[in-house]
């Protein structure tokens, strides 16, 4: 017999398909996020030239880079779905949580197929090199994780308006605004090469947004969802 | 046999500057088919979405209950089925993929040959594995019965029921209500007379 909790995993990984299986189609969000941060980049990277940049100039571009792109794309999930009027067959046959769940999951998958080839593209294009490699890749790891969470509620609230797009941007600046702060220096202590104990409390905010986010999430969603 | 019955009390739904309806109370027993009426705006949808909670109503409650026991939001998606020319399908997948999602989020186990059964019933015999953005509106409609209908719902909302429908289309629509009355309850808006005639009760919307 399946348990409540499988039955929420199993609802959860349908709506995790059918959004890849739809993205894969028609690569829209994809294309969107992709275009942006390699436009942004290309712009960052002529305007340097070839000056040796600061690391925390470097975190900051970098985080600039994934904030704005992840705000192009990471709405069309729910977007999609109002624009469509899929919705309604949406709501009707599934609870909110495994949605909300199922449409992180998606976003998640986007940013970091995104992060995959963009964030060393963009150690390449500046010329920056990583004092602390995995500690590198746990930032950009957990700061990624932070901008799925929270973009997913605040696209799923903004779906329904008129100005989505610049919606959601004014609307996560100050959701997101502790996040890249934390990702920020600890993407600049990585990129400089710290103690470890100097890294220890910006990665401890991560964890804990990513936590209070996705927990907040999941409990406000079923308002969001039903409004 | 279960039984199902839909209860509205005392519903009133108003818009900023609009009062839809107000004090509207019916009950709908199982067995039965039930037709609203009434012309453009008078709120015909509206009453269905709220019946399907897709809509709150500003007062009133619908109690939706099977053998004596209410059903809560979460439960009656599983007794629910609902066709609208609202409700529209993925576009980017085919109608057995569209079966199968749906089946997926609803925590029921996917049959493929009942999906191809069911769309066989509704008309779409051979054309599961064609995507649904190149069907007709015609054939979209019948694909919405196949998702109204494949967790065998004891309720079905019918929103213009035979909207974009041929004369095979319509006959299938007479079909499901016959079939469905015996089941549960139909609950339809519309203003097709053809329509109408299916009905066991009629409420009319000024």
């Amino acid at each position: 017999m399946r348990t409540g909790r499988f039955l929420w995993l199993k609802r959860s990984s349908a709506v995790l398909q059918k959004d890849l299986r739809v993205e894969f189609r028609t690569r829209y969000a994809y294309s969107t996020l992709m275009m942006f941060a390699v436009t942004v980049l290309v712009t960052v990277s002529f305007s340097v030239g070839g000056m040796m940049l600061e690391s925390d100039i470097a975190a900051a571009l970098l985080w600039i880079i994934l904030f704005f792109s992840a705000m192009a794309g990471l709405s069309r999930t729910f977007v999609q779905e109002e624009e469509s009027g899929t919705v309604v067959a949406l709501k009707l046959a599934a609870d909110p949580e495994p949605v909300y769940l199922g449409k992180l999951l998606f976003n998640i998958v986007l940013l970091f197929s995104l992060a995959v080839p963009v964030v060393p593209l963009f150690l390449v294009m500046l010329n920056l090199s990583v004092a602390m490699p995995f500690s590198f890749v746990q930032v950009v790891f957990l700061g990624c994780l932070g901008l799925s969470g929270a973009s997913t509620i605040l696209a799923a609230i903004v779906a329904k308006a008129a100005a989505k797009g610049a919606l959601l941007t004014v609307l996560a600046f100050p959701v997101l605004l502790p996040l890249l702060i934390g990702a920020i220096n600890a993407t600049r202590s990585t990129l400089a090469g710290v103690p470890a104990e100097v890294l220890r409390p910006d990665l401890s905010l991560l964890l804990f947004y990513n936590g209070v986010a996705v927990t907040a999430s999941l409990l406000l969603f079923e308002y969001v969802w039903n409004e | 046999m279960v039984q199902a019955s839909v209860a509205v009390n005392d519903l009133t739904k108003a818009y900023r500057y609009r009062r839809l309806f107000s004090g509207l109370s019916f009950v709908v027993e199982h067995n039965t088919v039930f037709a609203v009426l009434g012309s453009n705006g008078a709120g015909k949808t509206t009453l269905l979405r709220i019946i399907c909670d897709l809509v709150p109503p500003t007062s009133g409650r619908v109690e939706i209950t099977t053998d004596g026991r209410q059903f809560d939001a979460a439960e009656r998606r599983a007794i629910l089925g609902l066709v609208s020319p609202d409700l529209e399908l993925y576009g980017e997948l085919t109608a057995l993929e569209n079966l199968e999602f749906f089946a997926g989020v609803r925590g029921l186990a996917f049959s493929r040959e009942k999906a191809r059964e069911l769309l066989e019933y509704v008309g779409l015999k051979g054309r599961g594995h064609d995507f649904v953005f190149t069907y007709s509106s015609g054939m979209k409609q019948r694909l919405k019965y196949a998702y109204a209908l494949y967790h065998e719902p004891r309720i079905l909302i019918l929103d213009e029921p035979t909207s974009n429908l041929d004369s095979r289309g319509v006959a299938l629509v007479e079909e499901v209500i016959r079939r469905q009355r015996e089941r549960g309850i139909v609950i339809m808006a519309t203003n097709e007379q053809r329509e109408v005639s299916y009905a066991d009760r009629t409420l009319s919307l000024a």
